[in-house]
């Protein structure tokens, strides 16, 4: 099991990561605006926040998918941007992706075994055809697909399953971190428990290190040891799962918990929700300050003038908000359709 | 139990529930290559005035089919209807011509589909979109129509309505075209209020600015709705009734404190066990259903479920329990609920 892992030791450090997109007349998009954390070998750090808050970015720039326009991401203490193309090819083994759509991250004019074997022949794992057939046999009984299953195309399979050859394809190079980009958002219920039971149980069989994507807010607390939440490009809280769910500091946080329905006709009819009024301001021209003070119940005016800053206020619990940890203005106050 | 119903605002409590869509024993078939999808295959409802019923079931299981069937919105072929009425405020709605299905349409039923970014006409403003519904069902001037609009776009939450009328769907974000969505749908004051999976493609605070929405309509116009969902949270939060639908059939229904408090079909129980809870401990292992949905171009003689349930007896793959009733408002298409089966503790 994970005995051997340091479970203290970063794997990933992300120091003041940006990311801007040129968005035509001038105009840059900032997704990712100087974000810093850490991820630690073996735990699985969750990450949400609304679409178009930069959480995906976050993902690919990590893998050098995307290239940065700041900042350095450290992988075993090597700053990954500054690799030559064969050391980030030898270091790519290390790093993999799972991806949303089962439906459209599959070649569809593959079958199984190529789109497996793929992997391997990029880093000259099998050495021959024999090894390669026997080694995609297993990797697709490691997922729970049936070995006979490997010289069908992604269009005989459910989207579970297709789901779990998009993971045997990542497992192939034996990689120590994975991220996962929203893995089951396009699941069935009862199919999302099914690949979730499965990421878990190789993580405890193979030491794996993940990045959690995902907008479904109950299944990210399942998931991660730690969550860190975006909005806007910015990081705005970041802290212990539990901790997290129980004592949100940031408004924004508090807010994105309150949204979610409790499957619960008792509970929900009690609760009182926090609606936060309108829509994500535009990340090509983001509001003055703290980026969610034009939804922010608590906003005054120093939070339109500077932004604050990530702040360690309890250990491992950080957030950004000038008022983190005050109490919210009673529903009535703030509820609002528009 | 019976005060919280009560507290729910629902027609359940009261004794003159007056209903208003009836669908008895419907099949629907799909004729492809490869035979004949029996997509729906005998399903039963009830929604009286007034009253919000969740419908919640996997992708495949029929829930939009039927939807879409009530509305007579499938095309035919390759769809057919087999058997089975629908009744809409007494009237049979598959017995109605197409011209009176227009009158229908947007008129008395509304609908609201699940994408917002492809189901309003890019090359219409907004405003076009909403009164035009009214011109042709209310036979209003354009003038009325213009000032009906605006105040249809002020009641689901979209400031500067007046500016908003004149702008095109592009001009609005994904939250704000479901606001335009439900405007146009509710225009007419529908007595049916169909909702395919309104919230799906939008974010958790957005999906609650729009529960709320949908909420107020309900008590301020007694408007009946039918939510289509996958999310049981959802259920949780706005319906009075709650169907679940499986391979087809109606697997379980009752009120929403029944379905969520005492299940009495396993394929709820194991949707209700499979999501993990944001109130929950994490140490619990999520427990998932195994295997994959049967196929409806073949479906299994017996329960539908057997395949994937873990208390399969003989009979439930030979013969198909039909819906046992379990209370006056709760029936669970299930063996276990036969007197002659021992109690299961889940």
């Amino acid at each position: 099991m994970s005995s051997s892992l340091n479970k203290n030791k970063p794997l990933i450090e992300v120091n003041n990561l940006s990311k801007l997109f040129r968005v035509g007349k001038g105009r840059t998009l900032k997704a990712v605006n100087d974000v810093s954390f850490f991820i630690r070998e073996g735990e699985t750090l969750g990450m949400v926040g609304e679409s178009g808050c930069g959480k995906s970015t976050v993902g690919r720039t990590l893998l050098r998918l995307y290239e940065p326009s700041g900042g350095e991401v450290k992988f075993e203490g090597k700053d990954i941007y500054k690799l030559s193309p064969s050391e980030m090819k030898a270091i790519r083994r290390d790093m993999q992706m799972i991806f949303q759509d089962p439906y459209a991250s599959l070649n569809p004019r593959l079958t199984v075994n190529d789109i497996i074997g793929e992997a391997l022949d990029i880093h000259n794992l099998a050495k021959n055809r024999t090894e390669r057939k026997a080694r995609v046999a297993e990797l697709l009984q490691l997922v729970g697909l049936n070995a006979e299953h490997a010289n069908r195309y992604p269009h005989e399979f459910s989207g579970g399953q297709r789901q779990r050859i998009g993971i045997a394809r990542a497992l192939a190079v034996n990689p120590k971190f994975i991220v996962c980009d929203e893995p089951i958002s396009a699941l069935d219920v009862s199919i999302q428990a099914q690949v979730v039971n499965l990421l878990k149980e190789l993580q405890r069989k193979m030491g794996l290190t993940y990045l959690f994507i995902a907008h479904d807010l109950s299944m990210v607390k399942y998931i991660s040891d730690r969550v860190a939440v975006m909005y806007l490009g910015k990081l705005v809280e970041l802290a212990e799962s539990e901790t997290l769910y129980d004592e949100p500091l940031h408004p924004y946080t508090r807010a994105l918990l309150s949204a979610v329905p409790i499957p619960d006709p008792d509970s929900e009819t009690q609760k009182r929700r926090i609606v936060i009024k309108g829509d994500l301001p535009s990340a090509i021209d983001p509001p003055s300050g703290c980026p969610f003070r034009t939804r922010c119940p608590l906003a005054k005016e120093v939070c339109a003038k500077e932004m604050p800053p990530l702040i360690e206020h309890r250990p491992g619990h950080y957030a950004a908000c000038h008022f983190a940890g005050e109490p919210l203005p009673s529903q009535e106050g703030i509820v609002s359709a528009g | 139990m019976k005060s919280d119903n009560k507290l729910r605002n629902s027609s359940i409590g009261q004794t003159n529930a007056q209903p208003l869509l009836e669908v008895e024993d419907l099949h629907v078939s799909f004729d492809v290559r490869g035979g004949e999808v029996q997509a729906v295959r005998g399903v039963n409802m009830v929604i009286n005035k007034g009253e919000v019923v969740g419908i919640v079931g996997e992708s495949g299981c029929g829930k939009s089919v039927t939807a879409q069937t009530l509305m007579r919105l499938i095309p035919s072929p390759p769809s057919r209807v087999k058997k089975g009425s629908i009744r809409f405020a007494g009237e049979d709605v598959l017995k109605k011509s197409e011209k009176e299905m227009q009158q229908l349409r947007g008129g008395r039923m509304g609908m609201i589909f699940q994408d917002p970014m492809t189901s309003l006409n890019p090359t219409m403003t907004v405003g076009r979109q909403i009164t035009e519904n009214l011109i042709r069902h209310r036979n209003m001037s354009m003038k009325e129509a213009h000032k009906r609009g605006v105040e249809m776009l002020n009641l689901v939450g979209i400031p500067l309505a007046e500016t908003r009328m004149k702008q095109y769907p592009h001009e609005f974000s994904g939250g704000m075209r479901q606001r335009v969505m439900i405007a146009i749908a509710l225009a007419c004051d529908p007595e049916l209020l169909i909702a395919d999976e309104p919230t799906t493609a939008l974010d958790v605070t957005i999906q609650a600015q729009i529960l709320e929405v949908m909420k107020e309509l309900r008590n301020r116009l007694n408007t009946s709705i039918m939510l289509i969902t996958h999310d049981l949270g959802i259920v949780a939060d706005v319906c009075d009734k709650v169907i679940v639908m499986y391979a087809g059939q109606v697997a379980e229904t009752g009120t929403v404190h029944e379905i969520f408090n005492n299940p009495k079909h396993p394929y709820t129980q194991g949707l209700l066990e499979s999501i993990p809870r944001l109130d929950d401990d994490k140490s619990q292992p999520l427990v998932p259903i195994p295997g994959t949905p049967p196929d409806l171009i073949k479906p299994p003689t017996g329960c539908a479920f057997a395949a994937r349930c873990k208390y399969t007896m003989d009979i439930c793959t030979r013969v198909d329990p039909g819906l046992f009733e379990c209370s006056s408002t709760q029936s669970a298409r299930c063996w276990l609920n036969h007197e002659m089966a021992k109690e299961v503790h889940a």
